[in-house]
C-alpha cells in the first residue's frame, strides 16, 4: 500500500466524533465576519453600516490576483465595520450583522436536489470559483481559482483529491464522504472541466473503511477518477506528501504542486466547487467537528457552521466546556493554533474544535538533547531538525537557510517524536521567519 | 473562565521520553547480566551493583557540587547504563576498588567534564574501561580470565584461570566451540561472553525502536567481511571470520556500546559509515596490533569522527532531486 517516501509519525488518531452525522447549526443572532479569510492580498468591504444584507450578499471584494470574495453568510443589516479578534487574538477588520431571518439571494439553488449535468465551460468554471469566494479547506485557504489557472507552457498530468484527514481527531472530511459522496464526485469532474484533464486520484488512509468504501462505489460511476487507499502515516495529508505517496514524484523546493504536473484539492474544497457551480452557492458555511477526549460521547458533533458564528455558541451547544479543559484547539492537535478567545467567529477554514484536558495542555518539561536522530527520521521534508533548531537558537540564520530551513513544512513531527522534548519547531519558526525576512530584504536590493 | 493554555503547535506528543529509553537500554541489558551470574558467580551481580551505584553516586555530586544543574538527569537512567557496561567490560575477579576509580573516569571525566548528559562526544563507559585497561593492565589485559563455572554444575570446582579467547585467536591454542561462545561459555568480561544474551538485548532494543539496525549490522557486517577477506588470504594466521564475530567485545560493542545514541551519528547513511568504521578497526586492531582485543578503541576512535560525519553526511532533502 502507497504512502509517501521518508519521515511521517504516527499519532493516536482519536477520531472519536467519527460516526456522528453532521448536524445543522441553528443561526447565531449577531455574527462577525471578517472582511479577509484568506491567505493572500487582503480584500476590500463593500458593505456599510446599516446596509440590508442577504445570504450570498457580497460583503468584501477581491481585487488582488491572490485574494478571494466574501459574501454575507447571514440575511440582516450590518451594525458596523469594525475590527474583531480572531480565535488567536489578532485583530482584523470584519463586519457585524444582526441577523434577521434566513433570506437568501434570488440567484442561488437552496434545494438539496443533486444538480449533476455541468454546463458551464472551462473559462466560465474558474470565474465561478473565484466569484463564489472558494478557498482551500485543506486549512491553508489558498484561493482556489488561482490553481485553476495554469501557468503558461505547464500542463496538469494529475488531479489530486486530498480526503487523506491525517490529522488526529478531526472527521469533518470523513463525514462529508460518507454524506455527500455524489456532489464530491460531480465537483471533481467540474475540476477536471476546468483542466481539461481526466484522472483524478483521492487519496483517503485506511482508517476510513467506511468512506473508501462509499467513495470507490461512487467511483464506478465517474470514470477517470480512482480512489487510492493509503498507510496510515502523519503528515499523508500534506500536498507534497499525497502527492509524493500518490504519483511517486517530488515536488522542487519553493516550487508549486504544478511544477510536476499535479492540482491538489482537498475534499472539503470539491464539496464547495460543487455547490458554487452547480449551485450557485458561496462558500458561507462550513463542516466543524467538535471533539476531545474529556467531551462527553453525545456532545462530540460534526456540525454544519455557517462563517461568522461566535465559538461560544457552538461550545454552549455542544454541552459547555468539560470541566478540566486546559486548552481549545483550532485545527488538529498536530498543525492546529491554540485558541486565545471563545468570543472569536468561526472563519471559512474553521474545520474542528479540539478541547483537550489540562494534563494534555502542557508540554512536557524539555531535557537535555541525547543526539538520537529520531527527528532526523521523522522528519517529512528529509531535514535535521535537531540542526535547525540549534542553529536558529544560535540565531546563525544563513546557515539555517543552507540546511533548508525554508522548507520545513511545521508539520510537527520533530517535537512530537523528540523524547527530550525539546522546543524544535518553535526554533525553527523563528528561523523561518528569520530568513523570510532576510530573503525579501534580497530581493528588495 | 476557564483558563487556555496557548502554545505554538504540535500539541500532542508520543509517549516516548528520555528516561523510557535508557530504562528499556537497562532493561534489554539484563539477559547479558544473568548470564554472566550463571557462569561467573554472584560476584558478578556485586561489581555490577557497586559500578552503578558509584556512577550515579558520583553523577549525583558532581550534578549537584560542581556543575550546580538539575538534579533530574541523574535519576534518568543514562548512569545506570553507564555503570552497567563498566561493569560488563571488566574480568569478574577485578577487585571493587579499580571498578570504583573506572566509575568516577567514566562519570567525572567521560560525561560529566563536558556538561553531562547528551554532550559528551566519547561513550563514558569505553572512556572509564580504556583507563583501567591501561592504568591496571595486570588486572584488566591479562591472559588469564576466569573461565566460566556453570552455577548448577554438578560437580563445583575452583575458578579456574584461563585466556580469553581472543588470546587464544591471538596467541594459538584450542579455541572453544562456536556454540559454547555463542551461548556464553567461554571466558572473557563479565557481560561479552554470551551473544544470544546480547542479540536477545538487542532484538528488544530494536522492536521498541531505541535503536536502529544500520550500527550493529554495519559494525559486525563490515568486521565480518574484512576478517573473511583476511581469512581467505591466509588461513592459518587468520581464522574463521565467524569467530571474530562471537569473541571478545564484538558484540557487546555493536549491540550496545557503538549504538549509544549520545556519540554516534544521527542520520542513517552517517551511522552505516560508523559502524563500518568500527569493524573495520576493531579487525585492525585485533589482526595487527599488539593486543587481543580492539573494539573499545575502535569505538572510541569512530566516537570522534562522529562529529565529522554529522557535518558531512547529509540527509536526503526532499525535492532536491536532480
Amino acid at each position: 500500500m502507497r504512502t509517501f517516501n521518508r519521515g511521517g509519525v504516527h499519532p493516536e488518531e482519536n477520531k472519536l466524533a467519527r460516526n456522528n452525522s453532521i448536524e445543522v447549526f441553528p443561526l447565531t443572532k449577531k455574527a462577525v465576519v471578517f472582511v479577509s479569510q484568506h491567505l493572500g492580498a487582503p480584500a476590500t468591504c463593500v458593505v456599510q453600516k446599516g446596509d440590508k444584507v442577504k445570504v450570498g450578499t457580497l460583503l468584501s471584494k477581491a481585487e488582488a490576483f491572490i485574494c478571494a470574495n466574501v459574501h454575507s453568510p447571514y440575511s440582516g443589516t450590518v451594525t458596523k465595520v469594525d475590527v474583531a479578534t480572531d480565535f488567536n487574538g489578532f485583530k482584523k477588520p470584519a463586519v457585524y450583522i444582526d441577523v434577521e431571518g434566513d433570506e437568501w439571494e434570488e440567484n442561488i439553488d437552496t434545494t438539496p436536489d443533486i444538480v449533476r449535468e455541468i454546463t458551464l465551460d472551462a473559462k466560465q468554471i474558474v470565474e465561478r470559483i473565484k466569484d463564489r469566494g472558494i478557498v482551500g479547506l485543506g486549512g491553508a485557504a489558498f484561493p482556489t481559482n488561482v490553481k485553476y489557472m495554469l501557468p503558461e507552457g505547464k500542463k496538469a498530468e494529475y488531479l489530486i483529491i486530498n480526503g487523506v484527514e491525517c490529522e488526529p481527531y478531526l472527521t469533518s472530511d470523513n463525514r462529508i464522504m460518507l454524506e455527500n459522496t455524489e456532489e464530491i464526485f460531480i465537483g471533481i469532474e467540474i475540476m477536471k472541466k476546468a483542466l481539461n484533464m481526466n484522472n483524478a486520484l483521492i487519496g483517503i488512509e485506511i482508517n476510513k473503511p467506511e468512506a473508501i468504501k462509499a467513495m470507490t462505489l461512487m467511483s464506478a460511476k465517474y470514470p477517470g477518477t480512482k480512489v487510492v487507499p493509503l498507510q496510515m502515516k502523519y503528515p499523508q495529508g500534506a500536498e507534497k506528501q499525497l502527492i509524493n505517496a500518490l504519483t511517486g514524484r517530488e515536488v522542487p523546493s519553493g516550487k508549486l504542486p504544478i511544477e510536476v504536473g499535479c492540482v491538489v484539492d482537498n475534499v472539503g474544497t470539491a464539496l464547495a466547487i460543487y455547490e458554487a457551480v452547480q449551485k450557485n452557492r458561496p462558500l458561507v458555511y462550513n463542516i466543524l467537528t467538535f471533539t476531545g477526549k474529556s467531551v462527553k460521547p453525545e456532545n462530540q458533533k460534526n456540525l454544519l457552521v455557517r462563517v461568522g458564528t461566535p465559538l461560544q455558541e457552538i461550545i454552549d451547544y455542544c454541552g459547555g466546556l468539560p470541566e478540566d479543559t486546559g486548552k481549545l484547539i483550532s485545527g488538529g492537535p498536530m498543525m492546529g493554533k491554540a485558541i486565545m478567545d471563545t468570543s472569536a467567529p468561526t472563519v471559512k477554514t474553521t474545520s474542528s474544535v479540539l478541547v483537550m484536558n489540562q494534563k494534555e495542555a502542557s508540554r512536557q518539561k524539555a531535557s537535555p538533547c541525547i543526539r538520537c536522530g529520531k527527528c532526523v527520521d521523522a522528519c517529512p521534508m528529509g531535514l535535521e531538525p535537531v540542526l535547525l533548531s540549534t542553529l536558529c537558537s544560535q540565531q546563525k540564520w544563513e546557515e539555517a537557510e543552507k540546511e533548508c530551513v525554508m522548507d520545513c513544512i511545521e508539520c510537527g513531527c520533530c517535537l512530537f517524536t523528540c523524547p527530550a522534548n525539546r522546543p524544535l519547531l518553535d526554533m525553527i519558526r523563528v528561523g523561518k521567519f528569520q530568513v523570510g525576512a532576510i530573503r525579501r530584504a534580497r530581493t528588495q536590493k | 473562565m476557564t483558563k487556555l493554555t496557548i502554545s505554538g503547535s504540535p500539541h500532542v506528543h508520543s509517549t516516548m521520553s528520555t528516561n523510557k529509553i535508557m530504562w528499556n537500554v537497562v532493561l534489554a541489558m539484563l539477559p547479558a547480566l544473568l548470564v554472566s551470574i550463571y557462569f561467573f558467580g554472584w560476584n558478578v551481580l556485586l561489581l555490577t551493583c557497586a559500578s552503578v551505584a558509584a556512577c550515579l553516586l558520583f553523577e549525583c555530586l558532581i550534578q549537584k557540587y560542581l556543575l550546580k544543574g538539575d538534579m533530574s538527569t541523574v535519576y534518568d537512567g543514562s548512569a545506570v547504563i553507564t555503570g552497567m557496561l563498566l561493569a560488563f567490560n571488566v574480568p569478574s575477579n577485578l577487585p571493587i576498588w579499580i571498578l570504583l576509580i573506572g566509575a568516577l573516569v567514566a562519570i567525572g571525566v567521560g560525561k560529566m567534564t563536558f556538561g553531562g548528559l547528551g554532550k559528551n562526544p566519547f561513550n563514558p563507559a569505553l572512556v572509564g574501561r580504556v583507563f583501567l585497561f591501561l592504568s591496571f593492565p595486570t588486572n584488566m589485559a591479562m591472559s588469564a580470565w576466569p573461565n566460566p563455572q556453570p552455577m548448577f554444575a554438578s560437580k563445583m570446582v575452583d575458578t579456574v584461570s584461563g585466556p580469553t579467547s581472543l588470546s587464544i585467536i591471538k596467541r594459538g591454542g584450542d579455541l572453544p566451540a562456536l556454540s559454547e561462545m555463542f551461548l556464553g561459555s567461554m571466558g572473557g568480561s563479565l557481560g561479552e561472553i554470551s551473544a544470544i544474551a546480547i542479540l536477545l538485548g538487542g532484538v528488544y532494543m530494536l522492536c521498541r525502536k531505541i535503536i536502529t539496525w544500520h550500527i550493529p549490522v554495519a559494525f559486525l557486517g563490515s568486521a565480518f567481511i574484512f576478517a573473511g577477506i583476511l581469512h581467505l588470504i591466509n588461513p592459518a594466521d587468520y581464522v574463521n571470520p565467524v569467530y571474530h564475530l562471537f569473541a571478545g567485545g564484538m558484540m557487546l560493542g555493536a549491540v550496545f556500546m557503538a549504538t549509544d545514541m549520545v556519540t554516534s551519528p544521527i542520520t542513517h547513511k552517517g551511522q552505516i559509515i560508523f559502524g563500518c568504521g568500527c569493524g573495520l578497526l576493531t579487525i585492525i586492531f585485533r589482526c595487527f596490533g599488539p593486543m587481543p582485543e580492539g573494539v573499545s578503541f575502535a569505538i572510541l576512535i569512530m566516537n570522534g569522527v562522529t562529529p565529522l560525519i554529522n557535518k558531512y553526511v547529509k540527509t536526503n532533502k526532499f525535492g532536491y532531486k536532480k
